[in-house]
């Protein structure tokens, strides 16, 4: 029994102790020093050095206007990249002055509180008009900018050309075209994947589901309201998860893919056909296929029509507790300007998101053709609010469609369970 | 003997342990996600708000559910296979049973992280030795529920079964041989003998390897965030404390998350509890 003494003595000490609770105080503003150190975080790459030589260039034309100032870059690694984040969120005093950001990240962050309003030195900017509608909404947040759009990677559809030859197929036109051919290649191919798909790509099924007139939610003044269950977005979800047929993706084999687990199938040529970024052209051309894919724009369902893509890529914003706010929206502005995107291009070929840039790039990159119709046919994004990181992080999305592939529940039940998890997660 | 003398005890309890289950228990009560923690929004006191948000959640029942018929198993494969093991060691020759405490200890070592991606290379669907080996090309160990846990079990089991083995090993060899071998004048069997004469003063050893097998296979992480990349299709081999880990770190509700970092403390402390009482009752001192 003696030592149930201790209890309230420990208890005594614990209560003591903890008078913190969760704090409540208001975030540090702005200010606006014009000299010393302008603090950017930008993600690393697999190639850096590329990527380190145009942001130096830009320092050294940026450093030569305003000759006060010093630019300190740091380049965040993809695994503690969340990490650095919240502790810039939480702590003023190790946030950077302007940030590379992904653009599904952006409104969480704005949530809380961590991004600056540039809507006005936006309007003020020249080059602000040649940035394409529909990705300036990625970095809107009820009706204020919270950032510039940089770069944007799509998906199209890959297709060994070798195969398509061989059994006397064309690039699909149409989302029946595509089955048919996906159907043909695993029929006479026995070891092939018709089309590589994944119960965990969720940017692979979000165009079936958008081609459909479907969406994750619909947005009105600025109120979203899940809408995975309508009728539209249902044919959609029917549309992808109808591909994990054994005569086409066997779903033993593709229920549990990633986006990254279907570029690894098509590189290494075990897939016919695959759903692909330009951005993963360097895997492709690594693998076993290289020199045997073409790309098209992915089919709707609709012959000759493009479903509408997701509008990956990065944005660059300003954090709302930079001490050099003019600094760090004319650095942004620089760097996120026609003439550093396009050095960007050439040394990354990551494809600029201004509309003259990709226009210049197209020109002079075949390749790219593809993917800059599936831009130019209009693309989507996912809800910008902060739910859209309880929607990914719960993996909501996903379990709807790997519960539709294993048969453990109805297109219908799955998406009215998904539609309730994602009216949940707005709620909050 | 003086109450003071827990001072020393309680200085390292207090801070690595008393603490956090207090900071645990108040956040449990606040809505508290990352725009609270950076201050973009106030935290907002919600009572035991998260607690009916959970326990209103049909999800959290089905994996509670699961969690316990999960650790329930491999709590009973752990304890059995190494108690099989403990008495066989007993038994063999010397060469024998250096091999296999040495195998056992590999085992023991080997940090969860490294075993779990070992053992899903060899499970892998397209490269992995065991179909290689089995011709079954393509399947997926982790489609079905049950063989995707089943699996997870092997590796938690195949973690955790050295430490009962060694443990009762050396309590085996603790007891004295001059009991035993009264025992046997008596008349019994070495069936009898382990039953009657080993097992019960046994009893505080099997006491502590079952509480800490409980704890540990309610509580398994590792294996199934590694090996089901978080859950399993769909979210079928979600177990509780990977749940909880999705709650609070991956989607950020720390104080949901918290909620069910509280609810299975409770539970835990709920288990340890009945089992003292039940050997308290048998007489047994601790």
């Amino acid at each position: 029994m003696r030592k149930l003494l201790a209890l309230p003595a420990l208890l005594a000490l614990a209560l003591g102790a903890g008078a913190c609770a969760p704090s409540t105080d208001a975030p540090a503003e702005s200010s606006d020093s014009r000299t010393g150190t302008l603090r950017v975080w930008l993600f690393d790459e697999a190639n850096r050095a590329a990527k380190e030589a145009v942001v130096n260039e830009a320092i050294a034309e940026f450093t030569a206007k305003n000759a006060d100032v010093k630019v300190d870059v740091s380049y965040l690694a993809t695994d503690t990249r969340a990490e650095k984040y919240k502790g810039a969120l939480n702590d003023p005093a190790s946030a950077p002055d302007v940030t590379e950001v992904g653009n599904t990240d952006l409104a969480n962050f704005v949530a809380s509180n961590g991004m600056a309003d540039v809507t006005e030195d936006n309007k003020k900017w020249a080059e602000a008009a040649d940035l394409p509608a529909d990705l300036v909404q990625t970095v809107t947040v009820a009706d204020k900018a919270y950032g510039v759009p940089w770069w944007i990677g799509v998906r199209a559809l890959y297709y060994r050309t070798d195969v398509f030859t061989e059994l006397g197929l064309t690039p699909p036109t149409s989302y029946a075209e595509l089955v048919t051919a996906a159907k043909k290649i695993r029929a006479e191919r026995k070891d092939m994947l018709g089309i590589a798909v994944g119960g965990l790509y969720t940017f692979g099924a979000l165009p079936f589901v958008w081609d459909a007139g479907g969406d994750i939610a619909t947005n009105s003044g600025g109120t979203y309201t899940a809408a995975i269950d309508s009728a539209a977005s249902k044919a959609g979800i029917k549309a992808y998860t109808d591909l994990f047929s054994p005569e086409i993706c066997p779903a033993q084999q593709c229920v549990d893919l990633t986006g990254g687990g279907t570029v690894e199938a098509f590189a290494a040529g075990r897939a016919g056909m695959g759903i692909l970024g330009n951005f993963n052209r360097s895997a492709v051309e690594a693998g076993a296929v290289k020199g045997k894919y073409g790309v098209v724009p992915l089919p709707g369902a609709k012959p000759g029509s493009i479903a509408p893509a997701f509008a990956g890529g990065s944005s660059l914003g300003v954090f709302r507790s930079t001490t050099h706010r003019s600094l760090a929206v004319e650095f942004m502005q620089l760097l996120a300007s026609k003439k550093y995107t396009l050095k960007l291009y050439d040394a990354m070929g990551f494809v600029p998101a201004m509309k003259s840039g990709r226009a210049e790039v197209i020109a002079k990159e075949p390749f790219l053709k593809p993917f800059v119709e599936t831009m130019e046919a209009g693309t989507k994004f996912v809800p910008v609010d902060k739910a859209w990181t309880t929607i990914d992080a719960e993996k909501i999305l996903p379990n709807m469609l790997q519960k539709v592939i294993t048969g453990k529940a109805t297109v219908d039940a799955a998406a009215t369970e998904a539609n309730t998890q994602i009216t949940a997660a707005f709620g909050k | 003997m003086p109450v003071w003398l827990l001072l020393p005890a309680l200085a390292v309890l207090v801070p690595m342990f008393a603490y956090p289950l207090y900071q645990l228990g108040l956040l449990s009560l606040f809505d508290y996600g990352q725009p609270q923690v950076s201050g973009g929004e106030p935290a907002r006191f919600v009572g035991a708000g998260n607690f009916s948000t959970l326990f209103a959640d049909p999800a959290f029942w089905t994996v509670l559910g699961q969690t316990v018929v999960f650790a329930a198993g491999c709590v009973v494969v752990t304890l059995a296979l190494g108690a099989a093991l403990a008495v066989l060691m007993t038994r063999i020759g010397k060469l024998a049973r250096t091999m296999l405490s040495y195998a056992a200890l590999t085992a023991w070592a080997a940090p969860a992280m490294t075993g779990s991606v070992v053992w899903m290379f060899l499970f892998d669907s397209n490269l992995g030795l065991v179909n290689e080996v089995l011709g079954l090309d393509g399947y997926n160990w982790l489609y079905d529920r049950t063989v995707a846990f089943a699996l997870v079990g092997a590796v938690v089991v195949w973690h955790s079964f050295p430490f009962v083995m060694i443990t009762l090993y050396a309590g085996i060899q603790a007891v004295p041989p001059s009991v035993l071998e009264a025992a046997a004048l008596d008349g019994a069997g070495a069936a009898t003998a382990f039953r009657r004469i080993t097992v019960p003063m046994l009893r505080p050893l099997i006491a502590i390897v079952v509480i800490q097998s409980i704890i540990w296979d309610f509580k398994v992480f590792t294996q199934i965030y590694v090996m089901t990349r978080g859950g399993g299709i769909a979210g079928q081999n979600m177990v509780l404390n990977v749940y909880a880990y999705q709650k609070a770190f991956a989607s950020s509700q720390y104080g949901l998350g918290s909620a069910i970092g509280i609810v299975m403390t409770l539970i835990l402390l709920v288990v340890t509890l009945l089992y003292l009482r039940a050997l308290r009752r048998t007489g047994e001192v601790l």
